[in-house]
Parts: C-alpha cells; sequence; structure tokens
C-alpha cells in the first residue's frame, strides 16, 4: 500500500457541512473556531498544542538554534508529497543544518479562499505524518484566509527550535582551504519532479521529490565526526550553485568542483537536458553538502553511505586559495568553467 | 545517458583536441552558427581546452539575441495593454525591451506564462474562449515546424482567439550577411545541427560555393564540436571549402519533408529584421495571408514606436563576429547578466553571457 493511501485510511476526513475555505474561516469567529474543531486541533495534538495559548510554553537547555522558512510552492501537491511536509521536513532540516536536533515547530497558514477542505485535510495529514517520523511537534499555529486570487492555495510558514549538539561546530569560520565537499545524494531531483507537473511544462515521468528531514543522518555523523565538520548546508533554492557561491562570496576562498562525481539520476539528468536547465541550479529537498576536513572526508562518506539518506554520497569538491570567491567546475571532459550565483529563476532554454 | 555519454566522451574529445593541435598549422578562425553549439563550448568549458591558434567566434544563431527591440515592446504591449494571455518560450522573458522585459511585465500583473510547446498555448485558448491568447513565435527553422503546427490545430479547432507574434529567422541568410561584412574574419563555419535536421543541407552548397568557405554541420555534445572544428580545420588545411554532414547520426541530407511541409504550408518567407544587425532580405518567416486571423501583427494592429538600441551596445559587431565581446566598453562593466545593455548578455547561448561566464575566472 502507498503512504497516501495509508496516511488517508489512518486519517480520514471528518464529516463537515462546508467544503471550501471562505474568508470566515479566517476571521477569529466561530468559523475559525469550527475549521480547527473539525479535526485540525486532533490531528497535531500535544501536550503543548493542547494548552491552547497564544503561544507555547518550553523549557529548554544548552544551546538552541532558532529557524524559520515559508513556502510557497506551486503546485501544492507534487510527485511523492506536498506542499505540507515540504514545510516540515524543511525547516527541520534547517536546523539539522545547525547541528541541532529539532523539536519543537510553529505552523502558519494563509489561505486562499476557495482552497477545498479535502486539499487543506490532505496537506494537514502529511505535517502530521511528517512530525510523527522525525519526532517533532507542532505547539503553536496561525490560520488566517485571504480573498480569491490574493494567495496561490496554501502558503505555509514553519518556524522551529531545537537543541544544539553539543559536539557540534558548525561555522562558516571554519572553513578552510583544503578541505573536501561532500554532497549526501543526487541533485536536482525535488526540482525536476516540481518541474515535471507544473501548468505548460507537464511531462510523463517516475521522478519523485526527494523531500525528507535529514537530522537522522546529521546527527550520528556529528557524534562522529564532530569539530572535523566545519559547515552544512541544504542546497535548497538556487541548488547546489547558489550554496557553494555564497560559501566562496563569503569566506573568500575558492571552490573546485569535478563534474563527474556529482551524483544525478539517468532520468532527471534527461529532463534537465530536455529542458535547457543546469542541474547544479535545480532546488534540492532531500540532500545537504558538508565541508568537512580532508583528513576524514574519506571515513566521512563511508559512513554517510551507510545511512538511508547518504546512499549516494560523494566527495564532489575542494576549498581551495586560488580564484577567490569562485566556484570552477571542471567538466567531465577536462575543461574549466565557471557557475556563477544564478540571477534569478533558471528559465528554459528555446532550443 | 545512450546515444548522449558516448559524445562526451572525454579521451575522445582529448584524442580530436590534439588531432587539432597536430594539423593546424597557422591561425583560424571559425564561426559556430547556432547559440546551442556555444552554450555547449562554454557548459563544457571547450574553448580553453583548444589551441591557442584556434580562435572560436560565435554566431547570431540566438534566437532571443536577434529578436527585434520593437517586438519585445510589442509583446509586453499586449500582455499589459490588451490583456492577453501572453506566452513564450522561458529565455524570452529576461531580454530587455526598450522599457521593460516580459518578466518585468509580469511582475507587474501581466499574464505572461512560459511554455515548452506552442501546442500548450492552442489548448489554453481553448480552455480560456473569453481570453485572447498569443504565443511569441521566435526562434531558427528549429522550432517554426512546432509553431506552423499550432495554427495548424487552431484552425482545425476553430479558434477565434489564438494567434502568434512571429519572429522567426532564418540561417543561410544570416550567414550570407556575415560573409557580406568587409571586415569578417570569418574563414569556416560550423553549421547548426537542429536547423539542417529540419531544413537539410542542400542550401549550403551554393554558400560554400560563393563565399568560398568550408561549412560543417555540426552537432552540440563535446564530441561533436570538437570533431566538427577538426573537420573544418582540415579542410582549411588542405585549401577546401566544401559542405560536409558532422551531424549524420541525426541530419539527413534531405532534412525531415514532413516537418518542411508544415512550415511552408503555414510560412512565407519575408525580409526579417535582426536585432543589431538590422534588416536581412529574405531572413525570416511571416505567417501566410490565409491564417492572417492567427497573426498577432495583423489582429492587434498596434503601432509600437521603434526605440533606439543602447548606443554603447555592440551587439550588432558582436552577433557577426566582427568584435568579441570582451573588446566591448562596457563589457562587466555598465553591461552585466543583472543588468544588460543588449540581449546577447541575457541568454545563456547569448555570446556576451557566454564570454561572462567563462572568461572571468581568476587565472592560477
Amino acid at each position: 500500500m502507498n503512504n497516501k493511501l495509508q496516511m488517508q485510511l489512518q486519517c480520514p476526513m471528518p464529516q463537515l457541512d462546508f467544503e471550501v475555505i471562505t474568508l470566515g474561516h479566517g476571521s477569529g469567529g466561530l468559523l475559525t473556531n469550527r475549521l480547527l474543531e473539525s479535526g485540525v486541533f486532533d490531528l497535531l495534538k500535544n501536550d503543548l498544542l493542547n494548552e491552547r495559548h497564544d503561544g507555547a510554553l518550553i523549557n529548554l537547555q544548552g544551546k538552541i538554534a532558532f529557524s524559520t522558512d515559508s513556502f510557497v510552492i506551486s503546485p501544492i501537491f507534487f510527485p511523492h508529497s506536498n506542499i505540507g511536509e515540504l514545510a516540515v521536513n524543511g525547516t527541520i532540516n534547517d536546523l539539522a543544518m545547525c547541528g541541532a536536533v529539532p523539536k519543537y515547530l510553529s505552523l502558519s497558514f494563509i489561505l486562499e479562499e476557495g482552497l477545498t477542505m479535502k486539499e487543506f485535510w490532505e496537506v494537514l495529514v502529511s505535517i502530521k505524518f511528517a512530525c510523527e517520523k522525525s519526532g517533532v511537534y507542532v505547539v503553536t499555529g496561525d490560520t488566517k484566509v485571504v480573498e480569491k486570487g490574493k494567495g496561490d492555495k496554501i502558503f505555509i510558514n514553519t518556524s522551529g527550535i531545537g537543541s544544539v549538539h553539543p559536539q557540534a561546530n558548525i561555522s562558516l569560520r571554519n572553513v578552510k582551504v583544503g578541505d573536501s565537499i561532500v554532497i549526501s545524494g543526487k541533485v536536482a531531483t525535488h526540482g525536476i519532479a516540481i518541474m515535471s507537473v507544473r501548468e505548460g511544462l507537464q511531462f510523463d515521468s517516475d521522478i519523485q521529490s526527494d523531500t525528507q528531514a535529514l537530522h537522522g543522518a546529521v546527527l550520528p555523523l556529528i557524534e562522529q565526526f564532530g569539530s572535523h565538520i566545519h559547515l552544512l548546508k541544504d542546497p535548497t533554492r538556487g541548488g547546489v550553485a547558489a550554496v557553494l557561491n555564497e560559501i566562496a562570496r563569503d569566506t573568500h576562498l575558492g571552490i573546485d568542483l569535478w563534474q563527474k562525481y556529482i551524483p544525478i539520476d539517468e532520468q532527471v539528468e534527461g529532463a534537465c537536458e530536455i529542458l535547457g536547465l543546469d542541474p547544479l541550479y535545480v532546488a534540492n529537498e532531500g540532500i545537504f553538502l558538508s565541508i568537512v576536513s580532508d583528513s576524514i572526508a574519506e571515513d566521512y562518506v563511508q559512513n554517510l553511505q551507510k545511512l538511508p539518506e547518504g546512499k549516494n554520497a560523494r566527495i564532489i569538491g575542494k576549498v581551495v586559495e586560488t580564484h577567490p570567491k569562485q566556484v570552477v567546475l571542471q567538466s567531465s571532459i577536462g575543461g574549466k568553467r565557471l557557475v556563477n550565483m544564478p540571477i534569478g529563476e533558471q528559465l528554459p532554454r528555446i532550443c | 545517458m545512450k546515444y548522449l555519454s558516448e559524445y562526451r566522451n572525454p579521451d575522445v574529445v582529448m584524442q580530436y583536441l590534439d588531432k587539432i593541435a597536430k594539423i593546424a598549422t597557422q591561425k583560424w578562425t571559425i564561426m559556430e552558427v547556432c547559440g546551442g553549439q556555444t552554450h555547449s563550448l562554454v557548459k563544457n568549458g571547450l574553448l580553453n581546452l583548444l589551441p591557442d591558434n584556434i580562435q572560436m567566434v560565435h554566431g547570431p544563431g540566438c534566437p532571443v539575441c536577434v529578436t527585434p527591440l520593437h517586438l519585445i515592446d510589442k509583446a509586453v504591449y499586449l500582455a499589459e495593454e490588451k490583456g492577453v494571455i501572453l506566452c513564450s518560450f522561458g529565455d524570452m522573458l529576461r531580454v530587455p525591451g526598450s522599457k521593460k522585459s516580459l518578466l518585468e511585465a509580469k511582475a507587474s500583473g501581466a499574464d505572461v506564462r512560459i511554455l515548452y510547446s506552442p501546442l500548450e498555448a492552442v489548448k489554453l485558448a481553448k480552455e480560456n474562449p473569453q481570453k485572447e491568447v498569443v504565443f511569441f513565435a521566435v526562434g531558427f527553422e528549429t522550432t517554426a515546424p512546432a509553431n506552423a503546427l499550432s495554427v495548424i490545430h487552431a484552425q482545425r479547432e476553430g479558434l477565434k482567439n489564438y494567434s502568434i507574434l512571429t519572429s522567426h529567422v532564418l540561417v543561410p541568410p544570416a550567414i550570407e550577411a556575415v560573409m557580406n561584412d568587409e571586415s569578417t574574419a570569418i574563414q569556416g563555419f560550423l553549421a547548426a545541427g537542429h536547423v539542417c535536421t529540419i531544413m537539410g543541407i542542400d542550401e549550403y552548397y551554393p554558400i560554400s560555393e560563393k563565399y568560398r568557405v568550408p561549412l560543417v554541420v555540426t552537432g552540440f555534445e563535446p564530441v561533436d564540436l570538437v570533431q566538427g572544428i577538426y573537420m573544418t580545420i582540415k579542410q582549411l588545411e588542405e585549401g577546401k571549402t566544401e559542405v560536409e554532414n558532422q551531424y549524420g547520426r541525426v541530419v539527413k541530407p534531405e532534412g525531415n519533408p514532413e516537418a518542411r511541409k508544415v512550415i511552408e504550408s503555414v510560412f512565407r518567407v519575408c525580409d526579417r529584421e535582426w536585432r543589431g544587425i538590422g534588416v536581412i532580405p529574405n531572413s525570416g518567416y511571416e505567417l501566410r495571408a490565409e491564417f492572417a486571423e492567427f497573426d498577432a501583427n495583423v489582429k492587434f494592429d498596434t503601432k509600437i514606436e521603434k526605440a533606439e538600441e543602447s548606443k554603447e551596445c555592440i551587439a550588432g559587431l558582436v552577433l557577426k563576429g566582427i568584435k568579441k565581446p570582451h573588446e566591448c566598453s562596457q563589457f562587466g562593466k555598465k553591461c552585466t547578466p543583472t543588468s544588460p545593455l543588449g540581449a546577447p548578455m541575457v541568454s545563456s547561448e547569448g555570446a556576451c553571457a557566454a564570454y561572462y561566464h567563462f572568461s572571468q575566472i581568476v587565472k592560477h
């Protein structure tokens, strides 16, 4: 049985006297209450949320990581997942990149009038299962409704806090010449999965979004390699190219990349060829880049490859002294080119 | 990937580069006509692997680069003022018009959509009978069959709300324009493989003969390009001026007769203005009179004032291969991919953008 069906069976949509979200559902009045009481609270229930206070009261100790992210993806349903799971995993991953164990999330919806309750429910159920899978709790939230045409079905903001692992020392300041750049999995999968269902650009493929929580892979690595892990980044918007350019710019160091080692799914590579997109600029949601001491790099990759999130991990490049602030790719045939910061959204070429 | 990985084999590329270095006894200047070839040369870092005495000049085969300013202005006008759904291929959106680009028009609320196929635009027209749908039909002979087919489909469906804004250009007249310029330094051409896939190679024999230049129909993968360059140099070294087909696995001498039939039934050859170059006789396609109802130029008879190009932009000289992008006084200064003065700095196929991305590596 597939995951989606299993989720629907476990959490069937409640009987409601409304089918679509209207402005009133965001008014704070009776309709808002009816929406939340329809099963939304029950889906996400936990001791802190059940308090139904204006905010959550939490006891925290030690160093805390705090992050936020907004999700405005279109379409909201895409192969293998939807905006709900993405919103949970996205913030979890931002925390994981800080070396933190994600604990609590806030969850804010901006719904567009006319969104069907069926769609909203499907998103909520995904959120529930994504939280359960990662052991995080939604402890506070908000719902607003905007007029038809003022939104795009559903926008979600999640913020999260997590406890930083005591052995983590992850900072841009630690990146040094000679460090190895490790990628945990195949590039460009999420972006191409979205592209395959976008209006006007659809094509048939089995490509599924790679969205997944990454803290399960990151934390054991921190446990084992501690301060040898200098920096962690998840290459979401702008892809690997944007993240590495930011690192080169901010450290004033150069980055060499080796194209032949960059893992990519054959179908994704084919789709990029057809669409005229460079996979290095395409978004990812289930992989991370690590910049680690050269001395442990091989060992690090071998450990990462043993984890389900990292079975395609590879060393793909190095931090260098030459060409400061620039990312230079050695192509598979041995030529060199600059990998620039993406200008805006990558636009498909004519031919 | 099958049928691709063979043409990306680094060993084969190196073998051809060695062969090129061995046979090239002097400096040779070769133009790759198609923007797709330029893109591949840059993407694969091939330019810095070629021997110093082989100069590649990037040709005018970048459709977005040569689409005239006033047509972009017209597309923007239709989207903003006429309330049409303006559909376009992706990289046309960022090209600056005289006031704004289509991307900026979209940001101000115009309904501008990126599509991969003009047939999608026909579908949109069918789904939105109350709206006018206009497809910005730019490109060389390669995109012409699909654009023509969209008109045939719209006619068959009886759609009254679909039209195309045509800016089709043709490769052979552009090659002639390059060679007719007295200051040209071009000694050989890599002809555009995909254009020849549609049109065949017959049109190139008279050009090769008239201008005494070798013309090698070439593909787009690294092995294709180095092999095409090798074949051109071999001819030059041997004093030959022939038409050869490196891309034989795709290009048949007669092209694709079905596609040509579709083009001929919908379009006719016309004089066409090329951005930066000017009007080249018989260098474009326009809709035949019997398809006038699908011609956005006829349907929306709006006079768009001809705007002046930036005086600092030397795009025309670059597109004809007379100047290199970095010889422009504004290259990388006032003109960058984020604030382009001219179209060749916009598209990844444009010569200026290609140089910008390639040539800025800080040398070790």
